[in-house]
């Protein structure tokens, strides 16, 4: 189906079931251990040998010899993949560093051998018997020594106007600096794979986000025929954007299991995951404003500078700053600069995650020079078409709506505007806000649907679900479609088998895999009238029946001889071209800081989203408040520690790589403006994903300036970068 | 993990006995610090030998008023106590603020006193150590070292002793009863049960090679308020950056130690004597400090905690 006018009226519309809150169809599995998970999958294959990766012990250099004779001896060890015995393998698109072979070590904890042994321990253990030596190499570990020779990235300088010349002329500027510091997925789930081979075909079980990008890296990078590639991941532990691509778990365990003639199961552990795969890269950002007296924007300014391997790509921290903000005066920009520390690739939001914890900080200070309120000065700065090309509008931009209505709930007139003043005994408590925005982005989607003879109806997808709620709101569009209720849909996922999906990233999932269905299921609509005779336009289904005029049957009487199957995509024209669609969002946050150690406590957060029609409230608000917990993290906690001097992040575990607690995370409330948007696609859907992690952040950031009068640029807001301006003790 | 063998003990004195019989032996009691290490080859004991079920896993009272906890009560009892949270709530206070409820189950008195350092560089078998492999230097002094000490520590090692609970024992001048391999046993004080890194920062505390710790002693209750107060970069399930312990009197005397700053909780005579002036008593504890950039703020970080400490005491508002 092509997707290249607005939608008119369409059964999703009914909202019987689409934008119901509607309990996870999955959540039973989960709840009783009955989702298999890759690592888990002990049915699909017999015999499976256990796998244990060594990762390299310098950050760069190369490999001079490995010794396995001492861990081929140990007790069980079947087989040792060694990294030498095999050329580096070709990499797909997305991937920079090295999966496996060769001599050369690009980072820290590059995987370069594997054990394969009886049991796990057996591998574990043999592992350390390997024997590696190296020829270490120099390395550029530190951004900010590396950041003046940096490269400009090619075409990423946008001009609009004379920004020079408009920051010159303005009575009030800000030029600030901010930085992020390097941040890891840290999902649940580590990687984890069982590789088996039948013949020349492989099936690896494993946990993915993207499950053809997956396949066909997999069989570049084993040099192998697509077709003979079957990639099975039905059940994701979390991603965020470290399981979007080909990792080292897949393809040793599919040259382990080649290599010892048995299925290899795979699960990469804790300590190595930080290094070894990616993670979002540290920036540098410069903003340079200028206003009028009267609160408008003239200039803006956003130079991002970020490091990555040689041939890596930069943390696109500017993306937000070419379209939120109105001024005539613009200008972006991004440098690169070559570090030799693991890959820095996406996660959740890459690119306005980290752009907007610089920009709305910055937004806060220049609403603080001009002496105006924060929610009033990105009011006064609105704008409903694309800056840098005003002839195209945004779809649908409801930001000040987000903001008046997040202002309300939240009480934020009663803020205080002074910082520092608000005190409660100990405590100092602030007020915070910043504005969400996150790009929708389309992409085509496939499904199929099959009506079976007893009235129910399997959705099959290789669209994953990532722990996002997927099954639901597939589900529930092929129940609002069908006319049936939600327990008479099956659906089935992550299968490389089955239609070619979207995949889950970049907040794209849910708005595409459910016009993707929604295709399948128009077709299969055509299909059922055609089977009971009715001519297709006067259909109605509703409450499990197909009725036209008088006449009315079972919707399962259509496939009562045969099943009835039909397959379809979305596919978009250039409604994206024309119209700039996005996703909005108001960030409130109260937070007290204890005047005496200044421990920062979070105490409300508050999330008014607009992101087109929400196709299950529970889920997204689930979505929006791990998000936000998430945003806390990055706020207050999340990093990736760089030694400098031997290039590795050091606290690569969960005990130093802190993300928040419960005890951290208060009361989050979460309200999305009801809205559709007929641009988008068929669902009048937008991504919410990765909104509620969009300029959370810099709220918090904010509410932390807001009670304790010290501004903090550079993240994580840790209590030692402003203990010397709380006021003083004893 | 490297193969090892395993015994159960049948008595504390011969539970000590078979420690010296196998080079490489180690005790293993509730598992949580000891098996993580193994996992990651930090430690390669050859054998074990499992002191759960020697009797040592009751608290009662002694003669003078105070408590003997036996060394293999968990944290999760000991915190609960009703005895220990009624006169020595500085203890409770201090163990609820480590680890977690699972890890707390499982931990023991004994072994939470034996914990090892929280150092990544410890953890990182790549990196060198002087600690974890004698002699191959320090990777965290010149690299990250935010957790860090800033006294007591040496030019080998700038560790910390991580935990909570001695941190409270410490104030409370508890002692450590042990049993070594000949049969005979002692009763070590607390404050000597550490040892400062020097020159040799993989010897960690007084015990001699297989003396097994049977129960540790707490002297009759001091009476005054009591506080832990952890500052930390989340709220729950995370080390110290600093904790202060403390005692306090009706009249504003009394005792405080430090966490997260030292190799041992660190207690200063002078500093229980300069209370109830939180700086001065600071000074005392942070006199000749030798913090690094990254873990400076530590030095600042225990005044004024401790001033919020002694606020509270004074009845100024809540902690939390
Ligand atoms: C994720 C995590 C978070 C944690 N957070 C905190 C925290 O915030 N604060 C905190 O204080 N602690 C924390 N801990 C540490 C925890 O308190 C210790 O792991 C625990 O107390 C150790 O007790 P155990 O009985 O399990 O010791 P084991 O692991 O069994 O033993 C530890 C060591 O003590 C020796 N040993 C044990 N018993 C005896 C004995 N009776 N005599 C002589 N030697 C003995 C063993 O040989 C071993 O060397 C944390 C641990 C984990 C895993
Ligand atoms: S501080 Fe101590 S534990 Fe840490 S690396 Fe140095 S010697 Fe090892």
């Amino acid at each position: 189906m092509k997707f290249d006018t607005p939608a008119g009226t369409n059964p999703i519309d009914q909202g019987k079931v689409v934008g119901r809150p509607t309990p996870r169809i999955d959540g039973k599995f989960k709840t009783t251990g009955t989702a298999p998970y890759a690592y888990e999958r002990h049915d699909v294959a017999p015999n499976q040998a256990y796998g244990y990766i060594l990762g390299a012990s310098i950050a760069k250099g190369t490999i001079t010899s490995i010794d396995t004779a001492e861990a081929e001896a140990a007790n069980g060890v079947i087989g040792i993949v060694s990294t030498l015995d095999h050329k580096p393998v070709p990499l797909g698109p997305m991937n920079t560093a090295n999966l496996f072979g060769g001599g050369e070590v690009q980072h820290y904890h590059q995987a370069i051998a594997m054990v394969v042994a009886e049991s796990f321990e057996q591998a574990r253990a043999a592992a350390h018997l390997i024997r590696v030596d190296y020829a270490r190499g120099e390395g550029s570990f530190d951004l900010k020594r590396a950041a003046p020779s940096a490269e400009p990235v090619e075409d990423s300088e946008k001009r609009q106007g004379d920004f020079e010349a408009a920051f010159g002329n303005a009575p009030v500027t800000l030029d600030a600096t901010y930085t992020t510091p390097d941040e890891s997925h840290a999902m649940m789930e580590p990687f984890a794979t069982i590789a088996a081979w039948e013949g020349d075909k492989l099936t690896v079980w494993t946990s993915n986000q993207m499950i053809q990008w997956n396949k066909r890296d997999l069989a570049k990078a084993l040099d192998m025929p697509i077709e003979k590639v079957r990639v099975d991941s039905p059940y994701i532990g979390g991603g965020f954007g470290a399981k979007l691509f080909l990792r080292a778990d897949a393809v040793v365990a599919a040259l382990g299991a080649k290599q010892v003639g048995r299925p290899v199961k795979l699960s990469m552990q804790r300590p190595l995951t930080f290094n070894n795969s990616t993670h979002r890269a540290a920036t540098i950002q410069r903003i340079r404003f200028g206003a009028g007296e009267d609160g408008k924007l003239t200039a803006i300014a956003h130079e991002s500078t970020s490091g990555n391997l040689p041939g890596g790509g930069p943390e696109s921290a500017i993306n937000q700053t070419e379209l939120l903000y109105a001024g005539e005066n613009r200008l972006t920009a991004m440098r690169l600069a070559i570090l030799n520390l693991p890959e820095g690739n996406a996660m959740r939001a890459p690119g306005e995650a980290s752009g907007l914890m610089a920009l709305e900080i910055a937004m806060d200070e220049m609403a603080e020079k001009l002496g105006m309120d924060p929610v009033a000065f990105r009011k006064a700065n609105d704008t409903q078409v694309d800056p840098m090309n005003p002839e195209r509008p945004f779809s649908k931009r409801k930001m000040i709506e987000c903001l008046d209505r997040g202002a309300r709930e939240f009480g934020w007139e009663r803020r205080n505007p002074q910082p520092g003043r608000n005190r409660e005994g100990r405590w100092l408590v602030g007020h915070g806000m910043a504005v969400g925005f996150r790009n929708n982005l389309l992409m085509k989607s496939g499904a199929r649907v099959r009506l079976s003879g007893d009235g129910i109806v399997t959705v099959e997808t290789d669209m994953t679900d990532i722990g996002t709620g997927t099954y639901t709101i597939l589900a529930q569009t092929a129940a609002e479609m069908m006319g049936l209720p939600i327990e008479r849909i099956r659906v089935e996922l992550g299968d490389s088998d089955y239609p070619i999906s979207a995949g889950s990233g970049g907040q794209w999932g849910a708005n595409n895999s459910t016009s993707g269905v929604y295709a399948a299921c128009v077709k299969l609509r055509e299909q059922v009238a055609q089977s009971l005779g009715f001519n297709s336009d006067e259909v109605e289904f509703a409450d499990g029946q197909v009725r036209a005029g008088e006449r009315s049957f079972p919707l399962g009487h259509a496939a009562a001889e045969n099943d009835l199957t039909a397959e379809d995509s979305i596919e978009y024209g250039n409604l994206d071209k024309q119209f700039q669609q996005s996703t909005f969002a108001g960030h409130f946050v109260e937070l007290a800081v204890d005047a005496y150690t200044g421990e920062a406590h979070l105490r409300r957060m508050l999330a008014v989203c607009e992101a087109g029609r929400i196709l299950n409230p529970i889920s997204a608000r689930s979505q929006v408040i791990g998000a936000m917990t998430m945003g806390a993290g990055a706020a207050l906690m999340e990093h990736l520690v760089v030694d400098k001097r031997f290039g590795f992040f050091v606290n690569h575990d969960l005990a130093g790589y802190e993300v928040p607690v419960h005890a951290d995370i208060p009361h989050q409330e979460v309200i999305f403006l009801e809205e559709t948007d007929p641009v988008s696609s068929p669902m009048k859907a937008k991504g919410v994903g990765e909104l509620g992690l969009c300029g959370v952040s810099a709220a918090i950031a904010n509410a932390l300036y807001n009670a304790t009068g010290a501004r903090v640029r550079d993240y994580p807001i840790t209590l030692d970068k402003y203990l010397d301006r709380l006021p003083a003790v004893a | 993990m490297r193969p090892f063998t395993y015994e159960r003990a049948g008595s504390p004195a011969e539970a000590a006995a078979a420690a010296i019989r196998m080079q490489g032996a180690r005790f293993i009691a509730g598992g949580t610090n000891l098996i993580d290490l193994m996992k990651i080859e930090v430690e390669t004991p050859a054998h074990l030998i499992d002191v759960n079920g020697l009797g040592l896993d009751s608290i009662e009272g002694t003669q003078d008023g105070g408590l003997r906890i036996g060394a293999l009560v968990s944290n999760a009892d000991l915190s609960a106590d009703k005895r220990v949270r009624r006169d020595y709530g500085v203890l409770t206070r201090a163990i609820v603020a480590g680890a977690s409820g699972q890890l707390r189950n499982k931990a023991t008195t004994g072994g939470n006193l034996l914990q090892r350092t929280r150092c990544p560089y410890f953890y990182d078998t790549n990196q060198p150590c002087n600690k974890r492999k004698p002699g191959s230097g320090c990777g965290a002094i010149g690299g990250f070292s935010r957790q860090l000490g800033i006294v007591g520590v040496s030019d080998k090692c700038i560790a910390t002793y991580p935990g909570d609970m001695a941190v409270a024992l410490r104030v409370l001048d508890a002692k450590v009863e042990t049993v070594k391999p000949d049969g005979t046993t002692r009763t070590i004080p607390i404050g000597e049960f550490h040892r400062l890194w020097g020159d040799t920062p993989h010897i960690e505390t007084a015990l001699e090679t297989g003396e097994l710790i049977t129960a540790v002693i707490l002297p009759p209750p001091l009476g005054g308020r009591h506080f832990y107060h952890k500052v930390r970069d989340r709220r729950s399930y995370a080390f110290a950056l600093v904790s202060i312990a403390a005692v306090i009197q009706q009249d504003g005397s009394g005792r405080v130690a430090v966490g997260g700053i030292a190799p041992k909780p660190w207690r200063v005579p002078a500093a229980d004597a300069a209370l109830p002036d939180a700086a001065a008593a600071a000074r005392a504890l942070t006199a000749g400090a030798t913090p690094t950039e990254d873990n400076r703020f530590k030095i600042a970080l225990v005044e004024r905690t401790l001033a919020g400490v002694l606020a509270e005491a004074r009845g100024e508002g809540a902690t939390s």
